[in-house]
């Protein structure tokens, strides 16, 4: 390191980016802090940053309300489930538009993005009467694959920059010394995608566990995700902070500790290939 | 031979995520299609029939529309100047040297992971809220009448929220660009004497032009589309300030059960949808080349 | 081969024969107030009585339920077994057979015990199609200590001028006191419910005989005049994003003087549990104008036609509004607690009577109501607080928003009267009015 940094610069920048980051931080800390006030705490006024009495009834209120586990459970099963699913999908066709790219294959990947701009409300109409008829209301498979079919094109697209950047001459050589296509991609490709498809995966798995129309709409009791177990502190009943935190914390808990955990994996695939 | 023998393959493996998009685009959408030409309300069935534009000419002529359309572009504008301009800042911060910085980033990836309808519900009702939210009790202690956000500047509160969870985003693949800078660079900038400004100008935007146009990007895809925020913040009001193309469609899709103008206003939405498509095409494709 | 069918067949109505039945599932959709939620905590009875129902429960906010129940209602969806629907939507649904008529409620159930205004709202031809779980009209609740603080003694229905000059009086901004909470959030079962009942009140109607709507008359340009002016002067900040639930908070915690609103919340504001104000609670009819505010509103269970347990679900609504329910309640928490409104026999025990002060407004408010002449002027419609046509909902909130805005300054009472009216043709005109 060339550079030299002096203490001080070092300390000033340390405080400053502390301050930023725990600024940003300060909603989702709060939030946590809140579920464990009373109702009557939550609002008071001075606001009670860290000395009130901790309780953990709120938790034990929402709980007995509505089962967490099961909305927990199926919120994994849906968003898992679809990206694995969406990436069976993906991983040929973007493996094939990176190699072999066609002539519209770059239009091709903007109309597939282009689908991600429907506004969901102006088909949930047709969806309802088709889940219907096919008997997919409200069970499990049937918003997989729709969750599925809304990130379709982000797994794509991320899938296909990823693979771009695999440089073609090792598949030429591999392929000059007669590997088959099914050696060719098990032992050549899949060893050097597999950082990509990790990074789409955890991204997608991130979008299909927040989204909340669809997974509102079309799944009643049985299959309904964490985001319908929020559903229903969306307008207050009397005092309702403390519970409001309770339900938001044990929502978002799960992803928030996937997402740091998996924070360093997630960001190289999130780039797109924009870096270089 | 083996190319030909390849070219198949590849048309067949790109064949299921194709047909698959096909189908999830052409079934409702043929559906809608055909619902938008109809006087289709749920509330009173059996009075299906053809109207032929009808359906169109209300939703064009709603005085709702062209404030619709004015508030996406600003949301998508607003949300994405604070973000870049943000995530630049932000990135550039983090970029320094200092102690903690695993934690620091850990700390402001975070709220890209939240629900939307959670972070809505906690800014409305626990910032926001001109009553008891804490940033009604900050104008309070510094002597200052309580601002009411969401019904005085809905907007921009909205802005703020969505803006709130999408820096993170933002910030994180600026960063990841700007450590990728190479040094080198930048010290024969620095032997040049070249100021911080200059270098910043000359050297670092350039470097980040491709990430930005990849923030720009992903973050418009889903920008469009912003509803959750709205539901749970001001139902798109307090008249239509807060009402974008989206909510739009949603206020006529579940609130009025005309499925005939929602059909009408998602084939419109589908419309402009391409439109901006096409126009990102460009720009990526100038960019990404 | 249709013979050995037969046969599987048989031996499957054997089988099932053979074992007891399997338990059902009922789904049940409701709204997250407090009364429902309470009744979720209390089906132990019932699941008891019952082993072979079990109780799988849906709970929205007031918005996304509706929205989800109607879709599913009217696509025949078959979500939902029971479902948590407004006397608003009980009349229309019925008439479109969405909703299976409950005829048969069994010995114990009493149907003549139910008030006369709520269970003619939820009839057609006679019959019942959904159970009320509790009813409500509006009235004035006020704080005893303000009032007198502010010199003023409450009659037992005031005039609207009244509640505007005690509105003023009690309003003390320095310690967070507001005269009065209004309800102002856009939609059509929150602004729209106030300011159409009080339009009502002020002679003002959402349409003439010719479904031709009525915001360009002098009548609503008084009331909204009116309604903006004392809750800028008198009223909460962000009144405009404040809702029913939103004023119970407020009031709860000591912020009211006074709040005109569903009766239902009396028993709310005067539970010390939630209620820093409990003690200081009175009670008085809505006010009046050139007639009284009327307002009739009845949360009720229905059973909609495309339930495949109907049985079953007319089991549990019988029960969930039956006599006996509020009994269990009462023994549980006391009688102010129990779900109001619905029942005769209830104001008539003297134990509820004494354990709710705020009784006999609420049953006079109820009988008052006259939902087919709300207002001064013959109207095409029924409703007091809302417009019995399917078009309300989306028209209500419509006009709501403008309204809303009205209130929140970002645009002039005439300028959203004026919207309101533009609105209005605009929507029966697609609706195809006069019908």
């Amino acid at each position: 390191m060339a550079r030299k940094i002096s203490n001080t610069s070092r300390w000033g920048f340390t405080i400053l980016a502390w301050g930023v980051a725990l600024l940003i931080f300060f909603p989702i800390l709060w939030t946590i802090l809140t579920s464990f006030k009373s109702e009557a705490d939550a609002i008071a006024s001075p606001p009670k940053f860290l000395f009130f009495d901790w309780t953990t009834q709120n938790y034990a209120e929402v709980q007995s309300r509505s089962p967490y586990f099961r909305h927990f459970m199926n919120s994994v099963i849906i968003s898992v489930g679809s990206t694995l699913l969406g990436l069976l999908i993906a991983v040929p066709a973007a493996w094939s538009m990176a190699f072999q790219p066609a002539r519209r294959t770059k239009d091709l990947l903007m109309w597939m993005l282009s689908t991600k701009m429907m506004p969901a409300a102006g088909v949930l109409i047709p969806m309802y009467l088709l889940f219907r008829s096919w008997g997919l209301l409200d069970t499990r498979l049937g918003i997989t694959v729709v969750l599925m079919l809304i990130n379709l094109p982000i797994i794509v697209w991320m899938l296909y920059t990823y693979f771009r950047e695999i440089p073609s001459e090792i598949l030429e050589a591999a392929r000059m010394d007669g590997a088959s296509l099914k050696n060719e991609i098990v032992h050549v490709l899949t060893p050097m995608a597999v950082p990509g498809i990790a990074s789409t995966l955890l991204l997608n798995v991130i979008l299909a566990w927040n989204e909340a129309f669809w997974t509102l709409n079309l799944t009643t009791s049985r299959a309904a995700p964490l985001t319908t177990f929020i559903a229903s502190y969306s307008s207050p009943e009397g005092l309702f902070y403390a519970k409001l935190s309770a339900a938001s914390t044990m929502a978002i808990a799960p992803i928030l500790i996937l997402g740091w955990f998996s924070q360093k994996q997630l960001v190289r695939g999130l780039t797109f290939g924009a870096v270089k | 031979m083996a190319t030909r023998h390849q070219n198949t393959l590849a048309r067949l493996m790109v064949a299921p995520s194709v047909l698959l998009l096909l189908a999830w685009m052409i079934v409702p959408l043929g559906m809608t299609l055909w619902f938008s030409f109809q006087s289709y309300n749920l509330l009173s069935p059996g009075m299906e029939r053809f109207i032929g534009w009808t359906n169109y000419q209300y939703f064009l002529s709603d005085p709702a529309f062209w404030t619709a359309m004015a508030n996406t572009l600003l949301l998508v504008g607003g949300v994405l100047v604070i973000t870049v301009g943000g995530g630049i800042l932000l990135a550039l911060l983090l970029d320094q040297p200092m102690f903690g910085q695993g934690i620091v980033r850990i700390l402001v990836i975070a709220p890209f992971f939240i629900m939307p309808t959670v972070s809505a519900l906690v800014w409305k009702n626990m910032f926001m809220n001109p009553v008891n939210g804490l940033f009604a009790w900050i104008a309070k202690a510094m002597g200052a009448q309580p601002i009411d956000f969401l019904a005085q500047y809905p907007l921009m509160s909205i802005i703020l929220i969505v803006s709130w969870q999408w820096l993170p985003f933002a910030t994180l693949i600026l960063l990841t660009a700007l450590q990728s800078l190479d040094s080198e660079q930048m010290e024969a900038a620095e032997m040049d004497g070249a100021g911080a400004l200059s270098k910043f100008i000359h050297l670092v935007l350039p470097h980040l032009s491709r990430a930005i146009t990849v923030v720009i990007l992903i973050e418009t895809i889903f920008l469009l589309s912003v509803f959750a925020e709205i539901l749970v913040t001001t139902n798109g009001g307090p008249g239509y300030q807060s009402t974008n193309l989206t909510y739009l469609v949603y206020s006529q899709a579940l609130l009025q059960f005309d499925v005939g103008g929602a059909s009408a206003g998602g084939i419109i939405a589908v419309i402009l949808a391409n439109i901006v498509a096409i126009f990102l095409m460009r720009m990526i494709g100038k960019t990404l080349e | 081969m249709s013979m050995m069918l037969r046969g599987l067949m048989g031996a499957c109505a054997m089988t099932a024969l053979a074992v007891p039945a399997l338990a059902e599932t009922l789904t049940i959709a409701t709204v997250n107030n407090g009364d429902m939620i309470r009744m979720q905590k209390m089906t132990k009875p019932f699941t008891d009585a019952n082993p072979d129902i079990e109780l799988e429960w849906v709970t929205l906010e007031e918005n996304v339920l509706r929205q989800r129940v109607t879709t599913d209602i009217a696509t025949k969806g078959g979500q939902y077994d029971i479902v948590t629907v407004g006397n608003y939507e009980v009349p229309i649904w019925a008439k479109q057979g969405w909703l299976t008529a409950l005829d048969d409620m069994g010995e114990d159930y009493d149907a003549a015990d139910i008030l006369p205004p709520i269970a003619e709202g939820l009839s057609l031809d006679g019959k019942l199609y959904a159970a009320p779980f509790y009813g409500e009209s509006a009235m004035i609740m006020y704080r005893t200590d303000l009032m007198e603080k502010a010199g003023l003694e409450m009659p037992e229905r005031p005039t609207w001028d009244f509640v505007y000059d005690a509105a003023r009086k009690m309003t003390d901004k320095e310690n967070e006191v507001y005269g009065i909470c209004l309800r102002g959030k856009a939609g059509w079962g929150e602004n729209m419910a106030f300011l159409t009942s009080m339009g009502a009140s002020y002679g003002a109607p959402w349409f003439d005989m010719e479904w031709k709507p009525q915001f360009s008359g002098e009548a609503w340009k008084k009331a909204l005049t009116d309604y903006v002016a004392i809750m800028t002067e008198a009223g909460p900040p962000g009144a405009s994003s404040n809702g029913f639930n939103e004023n119970l908070a407020l009031f709860q915690t000591g912020k009211c003087g006074m709040w005109i609103d569903a009766t239902v919340a009396a028993s709310f504001v005067s539970n010390p549990e939630d209620s820093t104000v409990a003690d200081k609670v009175g009670y008085a009819l809505a006010p009046e104008g050139e007639k009284p505010q009327m307002w009739l509103w009845a949360w009720t269970l229905a059973v909609p036609s495309s339930t495949d347990a109907p049985e079953a679900a007319k089991k549990f609504v019988a029960w969930a509004t039956s006599k006996a329910y509020t009994e269990q309640v009462a023994a549980a928490e006391g009688w102010a607690n129990v779900p109001p409104g619905t029942r005769t026999s209830l104001y008539e025990n003297p134990e509820y009577q004494q354990a709710a002060p705020f009784a006999k407004p609420t049953l006079d408010s109820i009988m008052s109501a006259d939902l087919k002449n709300p207002t001064t002027v013959e109207v095409p419609y029924i409703g007091t607080q809302w417009v019995g046509i399917p078009e309300f909902q989306a028209l209500g909130t419509a006009v709501g928003q403008q309204f809303s805005a009205a209130l929140a300054g970002q645009a002039s009472v005439d300028q959203a009267l004026q919207m309101a009216q533009q609105i209005s043709e605009r929507e029966m005109a697609k609706a195809g009015y006069p019908k």
